[in-house]
């Protein structure tokens, strides 16, 4: 079992060393790419706008279920006054960056993964070649770019809705006075710290969860299998890469940056 | 069936020799492709046909010997150079490889796009030109999905001539496509061919069709050419390779069986272990 | 056509995605009380600033002004040297004071100002001068019992 592990943990190593390769082969493509914004705009549409629905709708669902929680927390020590900081902090600095992404990997990750992986077994992407056309820049990279650019977009607005979620259950529904609310979130939100940390966070999500898409739709067996397995592993690479990189952003964070 | 051609190659392939896991696919192939021929290479599957084409349009490089394209050694030339290079050849894949996120008008526009800054109304007329001739003017709003083999190999092919390429590989362009299809496909290639003086590389395993359209012919086998010549030639040759072959003959000099070690060797085996 | 209608709805997301992060910015944190229009600093020294932490408010009469700073010790006084920076927009006499407070029994400690009366205004690199140190709770009890002690072994 120690030998099965061991030999995980190099295959594991070895691949992310090429997913670096890659990476760097990627690199003046990306350069390219940023030249013609009608791919990366369509792109956009296709992996931010998409996902967007769930986001809105898990954004305003969490944010309900944390003012549901937290209130009943809050109300035995008499500091209910304080729900919208304990909401708002959750949201901006942890859940808002970690479940966006953890939602993008799902749901625009697998599909990047397999529509790459399914343009190199139906021959696309040698097309492209034999017509003098670099698949790198014309098919991955604007995949990339929009990926890395909708991730952080789509995290605000999660954050944005369940605080709005969070203010209806908490002044709707638990009575709870609304400038409170919003005074005791202000004086205890700060910009420069916590949403600004939480911005920089969806940012390394986006890199990353892009990264690992592209790479694994670029290097899947061209086969209906390799594209299955390829768009599997997108998903469980991302997540961890995700909870990973939160755990250890969080700890500098805390400990100031 | 005597057709006026060059005698001057367009691409030479000299002494060739291409591995894959230490398994040779060619060891020592030479070929020449007239301008302005129809050249077919045939072989059986699995001969290294698709490797040979992507060796050509130098997606594979060589372990020993050069592929010459106009005067080009194609495993020499820098990215650059090879881009475009390719620019001037067409190709068709045996799957059609068309863009499935793009129309056929689309997919027929896509290396006029990328390739050169002609303004709308060019692209469009050159587009309508293009599918005009494989006669899918009429299909320019199709998606990928929804043509069939034949419509969509007929795509392709208007694809593979949108910047009017001095050559155009063709693999296995008949394979899975009914008689009508593929009446039309032969048809298409040499008048393609003819009318816009390209040169035409063909690979296949169709006898028929092979020695209906072709100038010449080279026949693969264990990673060389076996036998050479104009269709007729290899008619009348009575070498037992190329009988085999023409004929579609199961067994004979080249073998119905993988490599392998002997039958029953191989029971023996398994029952001991 | 359908480009352009692609192209709008990329747009609106791109927007909704900023103003989303216009309305953390303003209605969730609150960037006015960060240094939007300028803040400058003063020091002030304490004998002992309990659990006082940089980024803790600082406040007139309940309402946030300005925040700490940074935290040194003074290397020849050894006291603690605070620097506050303060919102522009308010001045305070030179003679005010400060004194460490806690937010609570046992709550986040900050800084409290109480303005003077001099016609002099603390500028930018100016020194609060009247300090009153944190008030450590366990200092109290431990003086307390001492000086109970004390009573009690001076009457047998
Ligand atoms: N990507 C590849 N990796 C390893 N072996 C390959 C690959 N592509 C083709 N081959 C092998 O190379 C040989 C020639 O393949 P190919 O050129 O496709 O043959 P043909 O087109 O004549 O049927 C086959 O034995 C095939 O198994
Ligand atoms: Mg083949």
């Amino acid at each position: 079992m120690i030998r099965g592990l061991g030999r995980r943990v190099i295959s594991g190593v070895s691949r992310l060393g090429h997913a670096t390769f890659f990476l760097a082969r990627l690199m003046p493509a990306l350069g390219a790419a940023l030249t013609r914004m009608r791919l990366i705009v369509q792109q956009l549409y296709m992996t931010g706008v998409l996902t967007l629905v769930i986001v809105v709708v898990s954004g305003a669902f969490v944010g309900m279920i944390l003012a549901l929680q937290g209130y009943n927390t809050l109300v035995r020590y008499d500091a209910q006054s304080s729900l919208g900081l304990l909401v708002a902090l959750s949201l901006t600095r942890e859940l808002g960056p970690v479940l966006t992404a953890l939602l993008f990997a799902g749901r625009a990750g697998s599909a990047l993964t397999a529509e790459i992986g399914l343009m190199k077994a139906t021959e696309q992407l040698a097309g492209m070649e034999m017509m003098a056309v670099d698949p790198l820049s014309r098919v991955v990279a604007p995949r990339f770019w929009a990926g890395w650019a909708a991730v952080p977009l789509l995290a605000m607005i999660f954050s944005a809705v369940g605080v709005i979620g969070a203010y209806i259950v908490a002044v709707g529904d638990l009575g709870l006075d609304g400038g409170v609310f919003w005074s005791q979130m202000q004086s205890g939100v700060s910009v420069s710290n916590d949403i600004m940390g939480g911005l920089v966070k969806s940012v390394v999500f986006g890199f990353v969860v892009s990264w690992i898409a592209v790479f694994e739709g670029y290097d899947a067996k061209p086969t209906s299998e390799g594209v299955s397995r390829a768009t599997t592993r997108t998903v469980v690479s991302s997540s961890l890469a995700i909870l990973g990189l939160d755990f250890i952003m969080t700890a500098f964070m805390l400990r100031g940056l | 069936m005597d057709r006026p051609t060059s005698t001057e190659p367009l691409v030479a392939v000299r002494d060739l020799a291409f591995y894959r896991d230490d398994r040779p696919i060619f060891e020592g192939l030479n070929l020449t492709v007239a301008k302005g021929s129809v050249t077919a290479i045939m072989g059986g599957s699995g001969s290294g046909k698709t490797t040979l084409l992507s060796l050509i349009g130098g997606r594979l490089l060589p372990i020993r010997g050069t592929v010459t394209v106009a005067g080009e050694v194609v495993g020499a030339l820098s990215r650059k150079a090879l881009f475009a290079l390719r620019r001037r050849m067409g190709m068709l894949f045996q799957s059609s490889a068309l863009l499935t996120d793009l129309d056929v008008y689309e997919n027929v526009a896509f290396p006029m796009r990328e390739h050169t800054r002609l303004p709308e109304t060019l692209i469009h007329d050159l587009v309508l030109m293009k599918l005009e001739m494989v006669g899918l003017r009429g299909a320019r709003a199709l998606f990928p999905a929804e043509l069939s083999g034949g419509m969509s190999r007929r795509v392709a092919l208007a694809r593979a001539i949108a910047l009017d390429p001095m050559m155009v590989m063709y693999d296995e362009p008949f394979t899975g496509l009914d008689p009508i299809s593929m009446g039309v496909i032969v048809k298409l290639i040499r008048e393609l061919n003819d009318a816009l003086g390209m040169t035409s590389i063909i690979v296949t395993h169709d006898v028929a069709e092979a020695c209906t359209i072709a100038d010449y012919i080279y026949l693969l086998g264990n990673g060389r050419v076996i036998a050479e010549g104009t269709p007729a030639d290899m008619k009348k040759t009575d070498a037992p390779e190329v009988r085999q072959f023409m004929g579609g003959l199961p067994d004979g000099p080249v073998a119905f069986h993988y490599p392998a070690s002997r039958y029953l060797d191989d029971l023996l085996m398994a029952n001991q272990s | 056509m359908q480009a352009k209608s692609m192209e709008f709805t990329v747009g609106l997301f791109v927007v909704a995605g900023l103003l989303a992060l216009a309305m953390l910015a303003l209605k969730v944190g609150n960037i006015h009380a960060l240094n939007l229009g300028g803040t400058y600093a003063v020091t002030a020294d304490f004998n002992d600033i309990g659990s006082l932490k940089t980024k803790a408010p600082v406040t007139v009469a309940g309402v946030r002004v300005g925040h700490v700073a940074h935290i040194t010790v003074d290397p020849t006084t050894y006291q603690a040297v605070v620097t506050l920076d303060l919102l522009k927009k308010y001045r305070f006499p030179r003679d005010s004071s400060a004194s460490i407070e806690t937010a609570g029994l046992l709550g986040e400690q900050y800084v409290s100002l109480s303005p003077g009366g001099s016609r002099h205004y603390l500028k930018n690199g100016g020194k609060i001068r009247i300090t009153q140190s944190a008030i450590i709770l366990e200092k109290i009890i431990s003086q307390l019992l001492y000086s109970k002690a004390g009573h009690s072994s001076g009457h047998s």
